[in-house]
C-alpha cells in the first residue's frame, strides 16, 4: 500500500517534469524564432549592401548614378536633427518628469496628465508627422527644414522620455532624499545633489533609447515632405535636409527603376544599424557601470 | 563657517557644565510637546502627547509596533510632513519656539536637529562626500575646514580609525555597522544640538550595536538625544528617561530606572515584562 502511494507520487512527479520541459522548449523556440528572423534580415541586408560600403559611399553626396552615390548628406541631416532633438527632449522631458514626480501634488489632475502622457507614447508616429506638418512646417512657416524635422521627432519621443525619466526618478530610494532633507537641505538641493545624480544613469539610458527611436523614424519625415533630392549639405537649423531613413525609403521605392538602388538602400541600412548599435551599446555600458556601483 | 566656530565654543561650555555645576542648575527643556495630535488622513496616529525633553539627556521611546514612535520622532524635525495628508494640532516648542506653526523655517530646524535612521542610509558617494554633504549644503566650501569637519565628525562617531585611510572610497563598501556610524558622523557634521535616532541599531549585529550604544553614551555629553528602540535592554542601558507609548498615547514617562523597576501603569508593567507587544 505504502509502496503504491509512493509510486503514484512518482508518476505525478514525472508528469510535472515532462510539463516543465515542454514549456521550456516552447519558450526556447519563441526566442529562437525571433533570433532567426532577425539574423536572416541582417544577413540579407549585409549580403546586399556590404560590398557597396566604402569610404566614398559614406563621404560622397547623393547622385542618380548608383556607383557614385553617397550618403554624406543624409548622415549630416540625421546629425543636425539630433542637434535639435537632444536638447529639446532632455530639457523638456527631464523637466516635466521632475515636476510631475517631485513637485506636483499627487492627485486626480496628476494622474490624468500621467495617463495621457503614457497614451501619447503609443500614438502612431505618422500622427506626429501630421502635427509637425501643421505646427512647424505650415503654422510657424519653417518649411521642411532641420528645425521642423527635429522638433517633430522631439515631440514623438518626448512621452517616452518623460515616462522613463519619471521611472528613473521614482526608483531613487526614498531613504536617500530623506537623509538629505534630514540635514536641512532644500528640495532643490536634494534634487540636484542626490536624486538627479542617482537617477542620471537610467535617465541617460532612457534618452539614448529614445534618441535611437528618433533616428530610425521615417513616417513623420515623409509626412513633413522631407526630400531625398540633390540638395546641398545642411549647414544649419534652417536648411532643408534629408535623413538616413528617408534615404533608405526613397532608394527602396526607386529600386524598381534602378536595380542597384536596392544595394544602396541595404548599405544605408547597415550604416543606420551601426549607429543604432553604437548608441544602444553606450546605453548598456552606462547601465552596467551603474549597476556595478550598487 | 560661522556655525563651526560658534558651536565649538558652545560645546566647550557644555562640557564644563556637565562636569561641574549643571547638576545644580535648572535643566533646560529642549523640546516641550503640548497636546500634540497627529493624523495620517484618517488614522489618528498621535493622541494628546505631552512630553518634555531635557538637554544633554538620552530620552528613549519604547512601545509595540505601530504605536506611533516613529511618527512622533519624525514630527520633532517635521520629516513627517513628507507624507501627504498629515495634519497636526497642539504645539511642539523647540527651545521656546513652536515648530508646528511655520514660524521657524523647516531647513533651519533640521540643521539644529539631526536624524539617524533605522536602516543605514549613506549616499552612494565617498565617505568624505557623505560627511561633507551637510556642511556643503549650508555653504561651507573651504577645503581645510571641510577636512577638519570630516575628521572631527568621524572621530565623534568613533569610526575615524576604521576609515581614515579610505575616505575617498564609496560608503557602500562599508559594513552595516560602519555605515551607520558614518551616518551618525554625517549627522554630527552639521553640528546639531539634538540627534533623533529611529531604531538606529535594529539593522546591526550585536557587536556593532554595542559600539553604537557606547557612542550614544559618549554623544550625550554634547548633544540631546532622542532614541526610538524596540530593545528594552538597550533603553535601560543607555537612556536617562524613557517614554512608553501605546496606540498613539504616552502611557508613562519617567526616569528610566524608575520606569523599568517600578512602573506606575499596569500596561507599562505588562509591556516590559513581555506580557504583550
Ligand atoms: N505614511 C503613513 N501613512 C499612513 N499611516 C501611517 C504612515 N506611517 C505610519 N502610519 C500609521 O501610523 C501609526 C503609527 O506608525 P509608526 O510608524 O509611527 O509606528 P512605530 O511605533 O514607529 O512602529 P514600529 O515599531 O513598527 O516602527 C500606525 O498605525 C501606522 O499604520
Ligand atoms: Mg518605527
Amino acid at each position: 500500500m505504502e509502496k503504491l502511494e509512493a509510486l503514484h507520487q512518482n508518476n505525478k512527479m514525472n508528469a510535472r517534469l515532462r510539463k516543465n520541459s515542454i514549456w521550456k522548449s516552447i519558450f526556447f523556440l519563441s526566442t529562437l524564432f525571433g533570433l532567426v528572423v532577425l539574423a536572416i534580415l541582417i544577413i540579407r541586408v549585409l549580403i546586399q549592401g556590404l560590398e557597396w560600403i566604402d569610404l566614398e559611399f559614406i563621404t560622397s553626396r547623393l547622385s542618380t548614378q548608383a556607383d557614385k552615390a553617397g550618403i554624406m548628406g543624409a548622415i549630416l541631416g540625421t546629425l543636425w536633427v539630433m542637434v535639435v532633438v537632444i536638447p529639446v527632449t532632455l530639457i523638456i522631458g527631464v523637466g516635466s518628469a521632475i515636476y510631475l514626480e517631485l513637485y506636483s501634488k499627487k492627485g486626480k489632475i496628476q494622474s490624468f496628465i500621467e495617463t495621457n502622457i503614457a497614451n501619447l507614447a503609443g500614438v502612431p508616429s505618422i500622427v506626429y508627422g501630421l502635427l509637425g506638418l501643421t505646427a512647424f512646417v505650415r503654422l510657424m512657416d519653417l518649411g521642411n527644414v532641420v528645425l521642423a524635422g527635429g522638433l517633430t521627432l522631439a515631440l514623438l519621443v518626448l512621452p517616452i522620455l518623460i515616462v522613463s525619466a519619471q521611472e528613473a526618478l521614482r526608483a531613487v530610494p526614498g531613504h536617500l532624499s530623506e537623509a538629505s532633507y534630514g540635514m536641512g537641505a532644500t528640495k532643490w538641493q536634494t534634487i540636484r545633489k542626490i536624486i538627479l545624480p542617482a537617477a542620471l544613469p537610467s535617465i541617460l539610458t532612457g534618452s539614448i533609447l529614445a534618441l535611437s527611436r528618433a533616428i530610425g523614424e521615417t513616417a513623420p519625415l515623409t509626412v513633413l515632405g522631407i526630400p531625398a533630392l540633390l540638395i546641398p549639405f545642411p549647414q544649419g537649423l534652417l536648411d532643408t535636409f534629408t535623413a538616413l531613413p528617408m534615404q533608405i525609403y526613397y532608394w527602396t521605392l526607386d529600386s524598381s527603376l534602378v536595380a542597384e538602388y536596392a544595394n544602396l538602400a541595404a548599405a544605408t541600412i547597415v550604416i543606420l544599424l551601426l549607429i543604432l548599435f553604437i548608441l544602444n551599446s553606450i546605453a548598456i555600458i552606462i547601465r552596467n557601470k551603474y549597476h556595478q556601483r550598487n | 563657517m560661522s556655525i563651526t566656530t560658534q558651536k565649538k565654543v558652545q560645546i566647550d561650555v557644555k562640557n564644563n557644565d556637565t562636569t561641574t555645576e549643571s547638576k545644580t542648575e535648572q535643566p533646560r527643556v529642549v523640546y516641550d510637546t503640548k497636546d500634540l495630535n497627529l493624523w495620517y488622513s484618517e488614522t489618528h496616529a498621535l493622541k494628546d502627547i505631552n512630553l518634555e525633553v531635557t538637554e544633554n539627556e538620552v530620552t528613549a521611546i519604547i512601545g509595540p509596533s505601530g504605536c506611533g514612535k516613529s511618527t512622533y520622532i519624525k514630527t520633532l524635525n517635521r520629516m513627517v510632513e513628507l507624507v501627504p495628508g498629515v495634519g497636526t494640532t497642539g504645539t511642539i516648542a523647540y527651545k521656546g519656539k513652536n515648530i508646528l506653526d511655520n514660524s521657524m523655517k523647516v531647513e533651519d530646524l533640521r540643521t539644529q536637529v539631526g536624524m539617524v535612521f533605522q536602516k543605514p542610509n549613506p549616499f552612494p558617494k565617498s565617505i568624505y562626500e557623505n560627511v561633507t554633504y551637510g556642511p556643503k549644503i549650508h555653504g561651507i566650501k573651504k577645503k581645510s575646514l571641510l577636512d577638519e569637519i570630516v575628521e572631527n565628525s568621524l572621530r565623534g562617531a568613533a569610526i575615524w580609525d576604521e576609515v581614515k585611510d579610505r575616505l575617498n572610497q564609496n560608503a557602500y563598501g562599508l559594513s552595516g555597522g560602519q555605515q551607520q556610524r558614518v551616518c551618525i558622523a554625517r549627522c554630527l557634521a552639521i553640528e546639531p544640538d539634538v540627534i533623533l535616532m529611529d531604531e538606529p541599531t535594529s539593522a546591526l549585529d550585536p557587536i556593532s550595536t554595542l559600539k553604537v550604544e557606547e557612542l550614544i553614551k559618549e554623544l550625550k555629553k554634547k548633544y540631546t538625544i532622542i532614541i526610538v528602540t524596540h530593545n528594552m535592554q538597550q533603553a535601560a542601558r543607555i537612556s536617562d528617561k524613557t517614554v512608553f507609548m501605546l496606540n498613539g498615547e504616552v502611557v508613562e514617562f519617567s526616569e528610566t530606572d524608575q520606569l523599568f523597576s517600578n512602573p506606575k501603569d499596569k500596561r507599562t508593567e505588562d509591556y516590559i515584562t513581555g506580557r504583550f507587544g
